[in-house]
């Protein structure tokens, strides 16, 4: 018997997705008839034959994964990587029998645990205790293993309280945290996780986290999928970066996470807006932006060129990039200058600029490009084209993932400074007054 | 000093050990397998694993018959009102009305309330376990299991209801002063009859709702015909001797007719060709219904 607890021969899934071709979007009414009978006839052709009914005209076959090769060997902790849409979740849900595979084959030995989401199963009627025995249940939990760990599972989740309330009464907090409760106290030979972590507060994070590699020392097989590049680095020293179905990297972590982050600016910040012809310039405005990530955090730079565009004399005119969050809330405004340095006349301009980023938290931050006379006179805004991702956590050595409530900058360093000599009688003194008299 | 540090910490790591002997015990009852997954491959050890999930089946149809009732006024009386109120109706409408006659000596109300336990089940069956899949869609494309045991565990539900009704018709039977002969120790496995019959059929549907959504329309259609063109609200032996062996090959009418036997004593007999007709329409249909379900079982979560 070899070592090798999972094996992936030419492992490939296809999917069928259907469009909805440009030609049909007719608005007649004669038209929408004669297209719902021709897709009703399709759909009962395609029922005949037993075939997947496609919404749309044009059928296309799309592989989630393609000609994916690994070997995983018993004890090993290894992280699977990517963007969204990479092929991570679903070559999960192959690993964990949830769904067949369309070429290749696998090979898995031993008792597979997946865990796909936090709270599967969870019945809103039921209470906390007959949730965790049915959510037990369901993750493949014998009931006496679940009444063995029935108290230390309660204790994780520190809902003692609430035990016999229905779920559906619960805070989403409480509810995350006894699921995740449930999920932690498996013992399965292999582990199948994908990206459970992102619930609950920073401290339940971190408590998971500490289960998590809790299991990992002890000798237990786990696969991981997570967007939480410094959980990979610390958690796993192999990982499998994944990208548009195939596999372009699997070594060790440290270097696998590089890869990943380095394929990132390659790829996807890089966004560029050409002006539409539908949005004609007034008098003067931007035909086009280009904007690059370039740098790591947290020396990341913003690299921007500009082209504008004036049609008719204007006052001079000076621009303003605002950088903002994911939902809309502008964070910073970055400003080369106050001076109106573009002269009003028609003509052509083009500018480079580099903004210096802050250590800005993992998420998309999108951009707004203005350009105007005078702060309360603006001559044109290009809004939400231009975004960008940032990946990696700018606090280092940070594991548990950022919250939004807690900012999305962070400082570029905290100076730290310890009082000689005074902290462990602190802590002695503490102590000795926490003691209750006797 | 050193060797000290080391006594406690030892001590402390010997119990995780001691745990994982003990996990790998409770699962060492099946020792470690190869398990290979492949595009159309039909897993060997499928009923060997069905077994291994028993108890997830055993929560599964826990949770359906302790939530069925929540939140509801009346509660349990739920499942006692309806097959009673039918009752009345078609004692009513076939008995008053139609005069039909009954078997034997048999009252009219017992006679229908005798067809209407198997009828309720089987309908039951159908129509929850053909929904069972698509309204359990989060865990089919979250967990692997074997994907029989969300159907069958939505057919306990109405195995409860079922156990209910028997102890009203017990109680119906006793308020009319009759009385069940020998035949009744074959009850269950007129029972056993009644859940194979619906199983196939269900089994079947519970496959294609997933895939075409149509059959969640359909299903209220068999479920309404099927009341009026089995036995339920009249005796069998009401049908022309010419018709009754084809009428047969509906398998709820074998189904019906032997709950009568059983129940009613020596008053309604047991037609056989017409029965044995029954019996093997339920055979092909299960052997349709779980072939055509395990066929499809390893798509479901692309599909639903």
């Amino acid at each position: 018997m070899s070592d090798v607890v999972i094996r992936a021969d030419g492992l490939g899934k296809r999917y069928l997705i259907g469009h909805e071709s440009e030609r049909e979007r007719y608005i007649a009414l004669r038209d929408v008839i004669a297209r719902g009978a021709r897709n009703l006839m399709r759909s009962a052709s395609d029922m005949m034959r037993g075939r997947q009914l496609i919404v749309g005209d044009e059928v296309e076959e799309f592989w989630a994964l393609k000609d994916i090769d690994f070997e995983i060997k018993r004890g090993e902790v290894v992280g699977i990587i990517g963007r969204n849409g990479a092929g991570k979740s679903t070559l999960l849900k192959i690993l964990s029998r949830i769904t067949e595979p369309s070429t290749g084959r696998v090979e898995i030995r031993g008792r597979v645990a997946s865990l796909l989401e936090v709270g599967t199963g969870f019945h809103p009627e039921l209470t906390g205790r007959e949730n965790v025995f049915l959510n037990g249940a369901i993750l493949g939990m014998t009931r006496a293993e679940i009444r063995r760990k029935f108290d230390e599972i309660v204790a994780f989740a520190e809902i003692e309280k609430f035990l016999d309330t229905p779920v559906k009464r619960y805070s989403s907090g409480m509810y995350v945290r006894l699921a995740f409760a449930v999920a932690a106290h498996l013992e399965p030979e292999i582990l199948i996780v994908d990206e459970v972590l992102a619930v609950g507060d920073a401290e339940f994070q971190k408590k998971c986290l500490g289960k998590m590699g809790e299991m990992a020392h002890h000798g237990r097989t786990v696969l991981l999928v997570s967007h939480n590049m410094m959980a990979v680095r610390q958690m796993c020293r192999r990982a499998i970066v994944l990208r548009a179905g195939s596999i372009v990297f699997d070594g060790a972590a440290d270097s696998a996470v590089d890869n990943y982050a380095v394929n990132q600016i390659d790829r996807s910040p890089r966004e560029t807006w050409l002006r539409p012809a539908s949005r004609p310039i007034e008098a003067l405005g931007f035909s086009k932006i280009d904007a690059t990530i370039s740098g790591r955090q947290p020396d990341h730079v913003l690299e921007c060129k500009i082209d504008l565009e004036s049609v008719a004399e204007f006052a001079s005119a000076f621009v303003a990039i605002d950088i903002l969050d994911e939902v809309g809330v502008a964070l910073m405004q970055a400003l080369p200058t106050v001076q109106p340095f573009i002269l009003g006349k028609p003509g052509r301009h083009h500018i480079a600029l580099d903004v210096q980023l802050p250590p800005l938290v993992p998420g998309t931050y999108t951009t707004e490009f203005w350009v105007g006379s005078h702060n309360t006179q603006t001559l044109d805004v290009v809004r939400d084209e231009i975004a960008f991702e940032v990946l990696e956590t700018p606090t280092p050595g940070r594991t548990f993932p950022h919250t939004r409530d807690h900012g999305a900058i962070v400082p570029k360093s905290v100076q730290q400074y310890s009082f000689l000599g005074s902290s462990d009688r602190l802590t002695e003194a503490h102590v000795s007054e926490g003691r209750r008299p006797e | 000093m050193n060797s000290f540090d080391r006594l406690p910490t030892d001590g402390a790591r010997a119990v995780p050990i001691a745990e994982d002997a003990r996990s790998t015990a409770s699962a060492g009852a099946q020792p470690e397998r190869l398990l290979i997954l492949e595009a159309g491959r039909t897993e060997r050890n499928y009923w060997r694993d069905l077994w291994y999930y028993r108890e997830l089946f055993a929560m599964l149809a826990w949770r359906d018959v302790s939530v069925r009732y929540k939140q509801t006024v009346i509660g349990i009386v739920w499942a006692i009102v309806r097959p009673l109120l039918t009752m009345v109706v078609f004692t009513i409408v076939f008995g008053n009305l139609a005069k039909l006659p009954s078997d034997g000596a048999v009252p009219y109300p017992v006679l229908v309330f005798a067809g209407m336990l198997p009828w309720f089940l089987f309908s039951s069956i159908l129509s929850d376990a053909s929904n069972s899949i698509v309204s359990n869609a989060n865990l089919i494309s979250k967990v692997y299991f074997p994907r029989l045991i969300v159907p069958s565990a939505a057919g306990v539900v109405a195995l409860v209801d079922f156990a209910i009704n028997i102890v009203i018709l017990f109680a119906i039977m006793a308020w009319y002063g009759f009385m069940p002969n020998w035949q009744i120790v074959f009850l269950p496995l007129f029972v056993v009859l009644a859940v194979l019959a619906s199983l196939g059929p269900a089994l079947f549907i519970t496959a294609l709702n997933v895939k075409y959504r149509d059959f969640r329309f359909i299903i209220p259609f068999i479920v309404q015909f099927g009341l009026y063109v089995s036995p339920v609200g009249f005796s069998s032996a009401v049908v022309p001797d010419a018709w009754r062996f084809w009428y047969s090959l509906n398998p709820v009418v074998g189904v019906i007719d032997g709950f009568r036997w059983c129940l009613l004593g020596g008053e309604s007999q047991l037609y056989m060709p017409g029965f044995l007709a029954s019996l093997a329409v339920v055979a092909v249909m299960l052997w349709l219904g779980i072939r055509h379900f395990r066929k499809t079982e390893k798509t479901f979560a692309d599909l639903i």
